[in-house]
């Protein structure tokens, strides 16, 4: 079993969002970053997958080497292998033709990301990634396992229930919680994964068909109304009558 | 060349957050001077697809193969894909839905087009640009962003336009046949489980929300919050301590890793605010804050906000709300 799992490099939940002073670009300065928590859910299940039924995970970003200690994060926690394609992820189509090139050379059995990166939001990639290569993307998955070497069982969300569908290999998936439970890398996986080798390609030539021109910041709340607990009912009041949301 | 919106169906109906991409639709259409069709795909009424007029629709393209019931991702782009080129549609709408967005980049490779996911904002059309806002960072921070290829697709995010009703406004109708085989239906989902719905609303399309955190000290007192969003048609929603402990199903975990609502009112009762929560429901029209720490830092967030113990305010909310006439 091939498994190639995506990883971005994002800025932590904790992070607090800035833009450069033209507001045309994501202040890097003073945020840490780490592995997108959606695709997180992606490379436990495959490790789990992995250490079930033999196999190997490669990891694959596509971004700049400022993105490699988080690779070996990805290592470290058990993937055995890593690919980074060098080169500025600017939008999703961009990605995806980085991802569906590498999975070309290498045919993989399973293509797992997260749901979307919490950066952009996009939710695109695996669906083009599934469209570039001819293979089916099942999206967003839940819960992901093998049936036999050749088809696999996915559990998907759809507004207000689930769909369950068996797939033959190879196949795109996204996961959300609760696929797998995310993994500490232990000491012993950190010191291996400094060792595991890491290749960096150049990307194809591709095209970007969306351009970001402008960042701005929500407006902040004006500030907050305050009521007696006493007095709670008067609430429901004030949202009839002055914010005219009941 | 025209505006193409795609509509799902449900039960008969169409769905709200469909209907809400049907009127941004025609107003794209208006903005670009042609107007706009619109292809179903679902178990929908004749009657449901000739209403679309009321957002502005002019045209509904319906393709009856029983097997479009469920959601196949390939059929319905095979399907959607024929309607773009019979229109000659340049500017495609979807919701920003798990469909619409499983659908909208399959359809961008294969259209080879722009796609713009979570969009709020109509398009910036002057100069032969097309430049939408839409949410990034998870709920942190908004970006323009331009659409450079021939064809734009565009998923609007739920909740964030409302879904204009010019009662009297009526669609034609006309049949589609997207010609599907076999292979088309390869990925079709072997059983499809509805959660139980006993008139519960949906959270990503709720207008209301009430969410309870660990606050609430375990799953036996989420009757308050029940209760509450039962007598303000609300849906119910939770922190992601309440879903990882399982207190809740995941699904109701609302937050920067689960999911991202934008309702008309949020009301959290027993939620600190932590910054990924807050994430997840900081575009919320109107947010409510119980807690019974004044120094939560959800209440920096918060519209109104009462400091208390829930136990006692959320049984005096459900009295005064029940004694508001409808």
């Amino acid at each position: 079993m091939k498994i190639l799992v995506c990883i971005s490099n994002v800025p932590d939940t904790t992070s607090k969002i800035n833009f450069t002073a033209d507001n045309k670009e994501f202040d890097k300065n003073g945020v840490q970053f780490v592995i997108n928590p959606w695709d997180e859910y992606a490379l436990t299940r495959a490790i789990e997958l992995k250490e079930a039924k033999g196999g190997t995970v490669t990891v694959l970003n596509v971004g700049e080497a400022d993105a490699e200690p988080n690779i070996r994060k990805a290592l470290a926690i058990g993937a055995d292998d890593a690919i980074r394609v060098n080169a500025k992820p600017t939008d999703a189509f961009f990605v995806a033709q980085q991802i569906a090139a590498v999975a070309k050379e290498n045919s993989y059995d399973m293509i797992l990301m997260g749901k979307e990166s919490i950066d952009f939001n996009g939710s695109q990639v695996h669906g083009m990634v599934g469209e570039l290569l001819g293979i089916p993307s099942v999206v967003p998955a839940f819960k992901l396992d093998l049936v036999d070497d050749s088809t696999a069982r996915l559990e998907r969300e759809i507004e207000g229930g689930k769909e369950v569908v068996e797939v033959k290999l190879p196949f795109v998936a996204s996961a959300q919680q609760p696929m797998s439970e995310p993994r500490i890398p232990n000491m012993r996986g950190i010191m291996t994964a400094r060792t595991k080798p890491l290749a960096v390609k150049e990307p194809v030539g591709a095209e970007a068909k969306a351009e970001y021109v402008h960042f701005s910041k929500p407006e902040k709340k004006t500030g907050v109304k305050m009521i007696e607990a006493e007095n709670a009912g008067e609430l429901i009041t004030l949202l009839r009558n002055e914010a005219k949301v009941l | 060349m025209s505006v193409l919106v795609f509509v799902e169906g449900l039960n008969g109906e169409i769905k709200k957050s469909s209907l809400e991409a049907a009127s941004y639709g025609s107003q794209v259409a208006q903005q670009l001077g042609t107007t706009a069709t619109a292809v179903a795909i679902g178990e929908v009424h004749e009657e449901a697809l000739t209403k679309l007029g009321e957002q502005g629709i002019s045209k509904v393209l319906y393709d009856a193969d029983d097997r479009l019931k469920q959601f196949v991702a390939d059929a319905y782009v095979k399907v959607i894909a024929k309607a773009a080129q019979q229109e000659s549609a340049k500017v495609l709408v979807f919701s920003n839905s798990n469909i619409g967005a499983a659908v909208g980049s399959k359809l961008a490779v294969r259209l080879n087009g722009s796609l713009a996911t979570n969009v709020t904002s109509l398009p910036k059309t002057d100069g032969g640009q097309f430049v939408v806002t839409r949410g990034v960072f998870s709920g942190k921070a908004f970006a323009d962003v331009a659409l450079i290829s021939d064809v734009k697709i565009v998923a609007v995010k739920k909740n964030s336009f409302e879904a204009a009703h010019n009662a009297g406004n009526t669609a034609t109708v006309e049949k589609l046949s997207a010609e599907l085989t076999d292979a088309d239906f390869a990925a079709a989902p072997k059983e499809t489980v509805m959660q139980d719905s006993d008139g519960g609303v949906l959270l990503p399309e709720a207008e209301i929300v009430v969410s309870g955190g660990r606050g609430l000290k375990g799953p036996k007192n989420w009757h308050l919050v029940e209760d509450l969003a039962k007598v303000l048609g609300a849906a119910t929603a939770c922190s992601k301590p309440v879903s990882d402990m399982d207190w809740r199903p995941h699904h109701e975990h609302v937050g920067q890793t689960g999911i991202t609502v934008s309702p008309n009112l949020y009301i959290a009762i027993g939620i600190s605010g932590a910054i990924q929560h807050l994430a997840g429901v900081n575009s919320s029209k109107v947010i409510v804050v119980i807690n019974k720490d004044p120094e939560a830092p959800f209440f920096k967030a918060a519209d109104y906000g009462i400091v208390g113990d829930a136990f006692e305010i959320v049984p005096k909310l459900i009295e005064a709300a029940k004694a508001l006439d409808k």
